[in-house]
């Protein structure tokens, strides 16, 4: 309940700053006005339903992304952590790679996969693959031997010495790891976006910066807050899931 | 009590060598000529000076490491890479952090075990093992007494034909570890496995070992590694009087041979 105190405090702020008229509305419109802007985008006649559509395709492809680049992470990330020839034969390569600001990757990805959703899911792939894969293989490289040889002792090999030792002994850091994903892959999307796209909350705040409608702006802003903060609370869930099943 | 529990198999050690290989890239030899032949439901308890090889082999017979030289068989074949007929405990508990007790024991289950079979069989253990009232609890929430128990229980789940113990009560009080060793012999009575025990406490192996195996370097040869020194036999039934004369001398006994003066008087 505490965390919400700021946040209420923050809309009355900017709800009197605006009701004063401290600030001229095309700088910073009223709590209203955004609300007005969300109902004109979901109700326009010429695009019905364009604010739902651009939630959710922005929503997909972020989940997508995740999905698909923290698997990545994940089997490259466990690879890495427990073999030490996968490391001396990938580590390096992987290093290199992350090291390419991911970004860079967008006008490759343009030309070879076009403009639809390809690109901007690969390139949020990319995002989501390092954060798991660098926590990961680190963490397992941590993992306590003792605890690793007793899982031996009692007969498990491989796989499954992985998914009843190993893993369970780093969820933390595996958690961190997807947390850090997930924001790197909305980070991503709205990058993707904004470069090439016709629909999405990036397209939204590009459009809207074209248009001066700095109402618009405050909303896909908003928008992605609130979408960013609960997918994270998604992890969480899912982290506690996880605690009771290898619990 | 269930008859689940696997027959005590016998281990022998035959012309048995370890060497580690030292950062300098040399070959340090821990253990070497070891001859050893354990009887199906016997108990062996292990001593000697620590970093003297004890531990290593332990793990031989079990299968964790291999030796360099020499057979270590169980039941006249063989230990595989991590053999299944044996199951250890460690000097540490190492139960796993996340798990509650009874999934903690239930790791120890052999591979294929029928889900009820496995349950009733950990419940069996966990009452053996005076753990009924934790089985829902980790580890960091019991002392370090019970959670002792819970690493037994789980190599016990095994149906061991050989439990090897690695100083188990070695990290324990005083008091605990003598209600350890009683248990330890109450589980035997019950489970008789063929028993490898190290320990660096005498008196602990003199109240529960059939023989004692002393380990050591020869002193006329310093530097070639540990091998069997003497193998004692404890006279007496268990449970034994801790001070039954033949006892008292056997521990001086010991104890000069560990190198440490038993000012022990031989009564008259």
């Amino acid at each position: 309940m505490g965390g919400g105190i700021l946040p209420v405090a923050l809309l009355i702020v900017w709800w009197a700053v605006t009701a004063a008229q401290l600030l001229p509305s095309y700088r910073l419109p009223s709590p209203a006005a955004v609300v007005q802007a969300a109902v004109d985008l979901q109700t326009n006649p010429l695009y019905p339903g364009a604010l739902f559509r651009d939630i959710a395709i922005s929503v997909q492809r972020v989940i997508l992304g995740f999905l698909i680049g923290s698997l990545i992470g994940l089997v490259l990330g466990s690879l890495v952590g427990l073999s030490r020839t996968a490391e001396i034969l990938l580590g390096p390569l992987l290093g290199a790679i992350r090291a390419v600001p991911s970004l860079a990757w967008m006008p490759l990805l343009l030309l070879y996969l076009g403009i639809f959703e390809p690109p901007k899911i690969v390139l949020i792939t990319i995002g989501a693959i390092f954060p798991v894969f660098t926590t990961l293989s680190t963490a397992l490289r941590h993992v306590d031997p003792h605890l690793v040889e007793v899982g031996r002792a009692f007969g498990l090999r491989r796989f499954e010495l992985l998914t009843t030792v190993q893993l369970p002994a780093v969820l933390p850091s595996l958690v961190a790891g997807l947390r850090l994903a997930l924001a790197q892959s909305w980070l991503f999307l709205v990058a993707a976006e904004l470069i090439s796209s016709s629909i999405g909350l990036g397209y939204l705040l590009s459009d809207s910066q074209n248009n001066s409608r700095v109402d618009r702006l405050f909303l896909a802003i908003i928008l992605l807050a609130i979408l960013g903060k609960s997918t994270d609370a998604l992890i969480g869930l899912l982290e506690r899931r996880l605690l009771k099943r290898w619990g | 009590m269930s008859n689940v529990s696997a027959p005590a198999l016998r281990v022998s050690l035959r012309s048995v060598a370890r060497r580690f290989e030292q950062p300098d890239g040399s070959q340090r030899t821990v253990l070497r000529d070891i001859e050893l032949d354990i009887r199906a439901g016997e108990i062996v308890a292990i001593l000697g000076p620590s970093g003297g090889g004890k531990s290593t082999m332990l793990r031989l017979v079990s299968g964790l490491d291999r030796a360099d030289a020499g057979r270590v068989e169980i039941d006249g074949t063989p230990v595989a890479e991590v053999d299944q007929r044996s199951a250890v405990a460690f000097q540490e508990p190492r139960l796993l952090p996340w798990r509650t007790v009874e999934r903690n024991v239930r790791l120890g289950l052999p591979r294929g075990t029928e889900p009820a079979a496995g349950r009733a069989r950990v419940a069996e253990l966990l009452r053996l093992m005076q753990l009924d009232a934790a089985v829902s609890l980790r580890p960091r929430q019991i002392s370090g007494g019970m959670a002792q128990r819970a690493s037994l229980a789980r190599a016990l789940a095994r149906n061991p034909g050989v439990l090897l113990l690695d100083e188990p009560f070695g990290a324990l009080d005083a008091l605990t570890r003598l209600t350890m060793q009683d248990l330890l012999l109450e589980v035997h009575a019950v489970e008789p496995a063929t028993i490898l025990l190290v320990t660096h406490d005498v008196d602990e192996a003199l109240v529960l070992a059939d023989r004692i195996v002393l380990l050591g370097e020869t002193p006329d040869a310093p530097g070639t590694g540990s091998t069997i020194r003497t193998i004692l036999h404890v006279p007496g039934e268990r449970p034994r009087d801790r001070a039954a004369a033949a006892i008292v001398e056997l521990r001086s006994l010991l104890l000069e041979g560990l190198g440490v003066p038993s000012h022990h008087v031989s009564a008259p």
